[in-house]
């Protein structure tokens, strides 16, 4: 569906300006919007860049590298006559590679199988399967109170100093495939810094994980602008590994919130008129071409489910990056500050962390019957527990009704003994157990969102547990 | 005159030059692939187009053809159980063409041009007809009488009119001076089609939801607003109605938002029946989808379109729901645009217009008396989903629809956290049509529903006033008939208004049901009261047993309600003997 004469490439000899990433061209009779162009200059190392805005006076070119130095008189411009594309590929499995693709691992060049635009194509929603698989990630607080799904895209809201890429880690070491599907990894790096990339890459480098991840790394150091690209590329290899190959292929894009700061530069240089707080008022439809291509296809074996980190400035959950993320993702992962500081890991609080997908993948045999019903008690408790403690702190526990000081005891120990695990892969069986025995110090009563089926069912279980004894 | 060509592309936004005679709005064929975008300004040669599909690939000196037309929708029978992209193309076709992935370029009408249908005409030859008139019926799906009107514009006398099966192509019939009838007939979206009078609206729409049917109804023809942050619980709201709420036919427009959630309604969907009529749900829907990854100006087309099905649908003498999620990706959309066009930015970024759109756009709900004999009253209920950045009410996309609507569905992100859904925030929610609605909730549903209303109203706010003064003071100081308006209030919000969207028992309630559950409340609220003012303490109530009861009522399956509920009056008759 090409148009019928392909421009193929075509080179022009200095470009009339530049400003920040962006390269202004004169008359180029037929470029192309979004096509891929090539940038040399005497004496400094190849550009990339992509047409972003056509016109008969003036084509506008991003650039991805960095433009210090860029003389625009002296540039070589080539419009290649292509969109961006990635080499994809099953040997990209166990390799190292630059935001856009290049290896840094010392290795050749991966041949792959073949070569994919790296903007990707919306899903036809008539052919995506409703994500059901549940995904166990041998962390509690997911697991158990907020179950990812193959398919979703469940990001982790974590701040400055919290362990959000270590809780990313643990998932990536830990998820299994339920019925030892293949299984893989990618990752994108996205403008973090090099410890935070030690602390994710260097956990795997040694095991047996590395050989079924794929690394993308564009770090706090690399060109800005790259970033506009790295997790686009990164996305084009799982969805190649899932639709092609069958993987189930989990995608963690650390961090967004340096992904966003890079689409602001690009309209501050465009002068675009910026919406709230400077970032582009399309950045919910861009996240989107983003966190969309998390999915499962009908026809096909693989899933790809997305796992970004998103790092609140400020740690506010209104700022535009993780309240757009919020309305485009399929729940969230909240951390806590003050769990974290209580030494709690993984400080997640459950109460505004959602997963979306969970109904569709627990219960019956995906986990166990009674999860919807154990998870919202829980849930409730906890609410009610929080909110005991605020008042509390004012009134004293003295002041409470009997429910809520019930609530309160509970609430200690839910987060210490059913959030806070440490480093240690916990079984959803092992999760489920811990839920029951804090829910069963409770009265009959509050125990309102257990049907007496399942309050029943466990009791037997209980019974007979002792009988086997 | 030379061919037209583009010489400008960025983003959703073509320009070209010479267009030549177009019209504001004209569609167009941008490009070789012959993408479909619509004329938004013109000025001097250069027209400005907003393309429906991705332009990424489009280059200078394309070619730009004009059609001659508006971008229209074909109605007819059909229509029932698609899944049509913002621009009316059966998604399901696109599958058929390009797969797994959307690829841009293809034209595709709404309607499956090869479906025969048996049509049974109402009207003989010879017979004087108009437009709006109802030649002849069609049973679209079973139970769902698809009334074929004559189109507007059209009038005369029938010349021959035969039954049979057709498609929408044949002609079923023809009038004197030779106008071919056939089933279906074109319609410009943005245009809202024309009626005789609206009517006032004084039945409810029956949701099933218990916090709407009993505090804040809407009435057949209203419109709502329902904003709230993201994970406030919109969609499931949405997703409720569009499966349990009394309608008959649903319009669902998945508008900016999720692909998943879109496979989630299609699986439901198709499985659900409608306890009514026994068929899938998915036979009373039309679906409406651009997700947030499909191209920015379709979505603005999708409300048009889901507007135009409904009102086709209304025009039969139907009750149609429109449900919108959400209206916010629409208004985003626009501001999109404008801001490619560099138009004077309004109110964060929004253009100057968006206010009046709006409301336009919220005009095209009502109860009407339709066109054409014979004489048929149909409505439009529309239930729009609002996304307010940082969950922030007082932004232009959820106060402009506040302007408009007749009622206010607020959710609030606390509730949601504490898992309290539907999270809908009884201080700040309202609905204009209460009192248009009662003579319909006391006569149907039982004699003491108003009175219970308010009385329930005034439980929730007293219980705001108590719960600031217990969080200073704490419980155990507060006099022992404001802890019963605590404990009463409590149970109002986990058994009346807490509903739970994936119980199966409890995702609906039955106007009955949920009267049952009100009532309860009061017997509670009386009950105690009396017991406390003859001395015995708070404490010696039977909590515990009473609240086990109404958990019962709340999940009780149809055939259980009746005994679930006499056990629950027991409980609460027997609440102060140890
Ligand atoms: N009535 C309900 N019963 C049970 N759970 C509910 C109910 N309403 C909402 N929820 C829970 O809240 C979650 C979020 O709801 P929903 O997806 O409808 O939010 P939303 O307001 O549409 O968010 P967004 O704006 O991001 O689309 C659901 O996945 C579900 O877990
Ligand atoms: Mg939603």
């Amino acid at each position: 569906m090409r148009p019928a004469r392909l421009p193929t490439a075509r080179t022009y000899s200095g470009a009339a300006s530049a400003a920040g990433p962006l390269l202004f061209v004169r008359s180029t009779r037929r470029a192309q919007l979004g096509e891929w162009v090539q940038i040399e200059l005497e004496g400094q190392p190849e550009r990339r860049g992509q047409v972003i805005d056509v016109g008969t006076e003036v084509t506008v070119i991003q650039v991805f590298e960095d433009t210090l130095g860029l003389r625009p008189a002296g540039a070589k411009i080539t419009l290649t006559g292509e969109t961006a594309t990635t080499t994809v590929g099953k040997d990209l499995l166990g390799r190292a590679l630059s935001g856009t693709g290049a290896p840094l691992d010392g290795l050749p060049s991966s041949i792959g199988e073949t070569r994919r635009p790296i903007w990707g194509a919306p899903i036809n929603p008539v052919r995506r399967q409703r994500p059901s698989d549940f995904i166990e990630t041998g962390v509690s607080a997911i697991d158990g109170m907020n179950t990812l799904v193959r398919g979703q895209k469940l990001p982790v809201f974590s701040a400055p100093g919290l362990p959000g890429i270590e809780l990313a880690a643990d998932i990536v070491e830990n998820a299994r495939p339920s019925r030892g599907e293949p299984f893989a990894v990618v990752f994108a790096a996205i403008g973090i810094t090099e410890r935070e990339t030690q602390t994710f890459v260097s956990r795997f480098r040694e095991s047996e994980v590395m050989q079924r991840t794929v690394l993308y790394l564009n770090q706090a150091s690399d060109p800005t602008i790259e970033r506009l690209l790295t997790p686009r590329v990164a996305l084009t290899t799982a969805e190649h590994l899932a639709f092609t190959h069958g993987f189930h292929v989990l995608v963690v894009m650390a961090d967004i919130t340096h992904y966003a700061e890079a689409l602001r530069e690009i309209a501050a240089a465009r002068e675009e008129i910026p919406g709230r707080r400077g970032y582009p008022g399309y950045m919910y439809t861009d996240l989107a071409s983003l966190f969309e291509r998390a999915g499962v296809l009908e026809s096909g074996e693989g899933s790809v489910t997305q796992l970004p980190i998103v790092t609140l400035p400020d740690g506010d959950m209104t700022h535009p990056i993780p309240d757009l993320t919020g309305y485009i993702t399929e729940g969230q992962i909240v951390l806590s500050r003050e769990l974290h500081q209580r030494g709690v890991y993984p400080p997640v609080d459950v109460l505004p962390s959602l997963s979306r997908l969970m109904n569709a993948g627990i219960g019956g045999s995906n986990t166990v019957p009674e999860h919807r019903e154990w998870a919202d008690q829980l849930y409730a408790v906890y609410a009610r527990g929080r909110e005991a403690k605020l008042m509390a702190a004012i009134v004293g526990t003295e002041g409470l009704a009997p429910g809520d000081q019930h609530a309160l005891d509970f609430t200690d120990s839910f987060e210490q003994r059913l959030i806070h695990q440490g480093r240690q892969r916990r079984a959803l069986t092992d999760t489920i157990e811990i839920g029951w025995s804090l829910l069963e110090t409770l009265p009959r009563d509050e125990l309102i969102r257990m049907s007496e089926a399942t309050l029943q069912a466990r009791s037997e279980r209980d019974r007979n547990g002792e009988d086997a004894k | 005159m030379s061919e037209a060509r583009i010489i400008r592309v960025a983003g959703a936004i073509a320009e070209a030059r010479p267009l030549g005679d177009v019209a504001l709005y004209e569609l167009v064929e941008v490009g070789e692939r012959k993408l479909l975008g619509e004329v938004i300004r013109l000025e001097g040669e250069v027209a400005t187009i907003q393309v429906f599909e991705e332009t990424t690939g489009l280059a200078l000196n394309e070619p730009v053809r004009p059609t001659g037309g508006s971008l229209m929708t074909e109605l007819g029978p059909g229509l029932l159980g698609s899944i049509l992209d913002g621009v009316g193309r059966p998604l399901q076709a696109i599958a058929d063409r390009s797969g797994d992935f959307i690829a841009p370029g293809m034209a595709l009408p709404p309607l499956d041009p090869d479906a025969r249908w048996t049509f049974s005409p109402t009207v003989s030859s010879g017979a004087e007809i108009a437009e709006g008139d109802v030649i002849g019926t069609v049973e679209e799906r079973p139970g769902l009488v698809h009334q074929i009107l004559l189109p507007l514009g059209t009038q005369g006398r029938v010349a021959r009119i035969e039954g049979g099966a057709y498609t929408i192509k044949e002609p079923i019939g023809a009038l004197e001076d030779g106008t071919p009838l056939r089933l279906s007939h074109r319609w410009a979206i943005r245009k809202r089609r024309p009626m005789v009078r609206r009517l006032a609206g004084d039945r409810p729409f029956i949701t099933g939801q218990r916090v709407f049917d009993f505090l804040f109804p809407v009435a057949e023809g209203g419109s709502v607003a329902v904003p709230g942050g993201f994970g406030t619980g919109k969609t499931v709201i949405e997703q409720s109605l569009a499966k349990f709420a009394k309608a008959d036919v649903i319009v669902y427009i998945g508008c900016g938002e999720r692909g998943n959630e879109m496979a989630e309604v299609l699986h439901d969907f198709g499985r659900l029946t409608d306890p009514e009529t026994g068929r899938p749900i998915m036979d009373r829907t039309v679906l409406i989808v651009n997700t947030s990854n499909m191209p920015v100006a379709a979505r603005d087309a999708s409300v048009y379109l889901g507007m135009t099905v409904a009102e086709y649908y209304r025009d039969m003498g139907y009750h149609v729901a429109v449900l919108a999620d959400s209206l916010s990706r629409w208004a985003e959309a626009l501001r999109e645009i404008a801001a490619r066009l560099q138009e004077m930015p309004g109110e964060e970024g929004y253009p100057t217009y968006l206010a009046n759109r709006m409301s336009r756009l919220y005009e095209r709900a009502g109860r009407v008396e339709t066109l054409g004999s014979p004489s048929r009253t149909g409505a439009v209920t529309f239930i729009s989903a609002v996304s307010p950045p940082g969950g922030d009410f007082a932004e232009p996309v959820t106060q402009g629809s506040l302007r408009v609507a007749g009622a206010l569905w607020a959710l609030d992100a606390g509730l949601a956290h504490q898992r309290q859904f539907p999270a809908v925030d009884w201080d700040t929610s309202y609905s204009l049509y209460v009192e248009a609605t009662s003579a319909w909730f006391s006569a149907e549903g039982s004699s003491d529903w108003s009175e219970l209303r308010s009385q329930t109203m005034r439980l929730l706010q007293r219980d705001r006033e108590l719960r600031e003064i217990a969080g200073l003071v704490g419980v155990d100081a507060l006099a022992d008939d404001d802890r019963l308006v605590l404990e009463g209030a409590r149970i109002a919000r986990e058994f009346l208004i807490g509903q739970n969207a994936f119980h199966e028992h409890d995702a609906f309630s039955a106007v009955a049901k949920t009267h049952s559950l009100a009532k309860l409340l009061w017997d509670f609220m009386n009950r105690g009261g009396s017991i406390l003012s003859d001395e015995a303490g708070f404490e010696k109530l039977d909590l515990a047993t009473v609240r086990l009861a109404f958990g019962a009522v709340k999940n009780a399956a149809p055939s259980d309600l009746d005994a679930m509920v006499s056990h629950a009056t027991d409980a609460i008759a027997n609440m102060g003997t140890p």
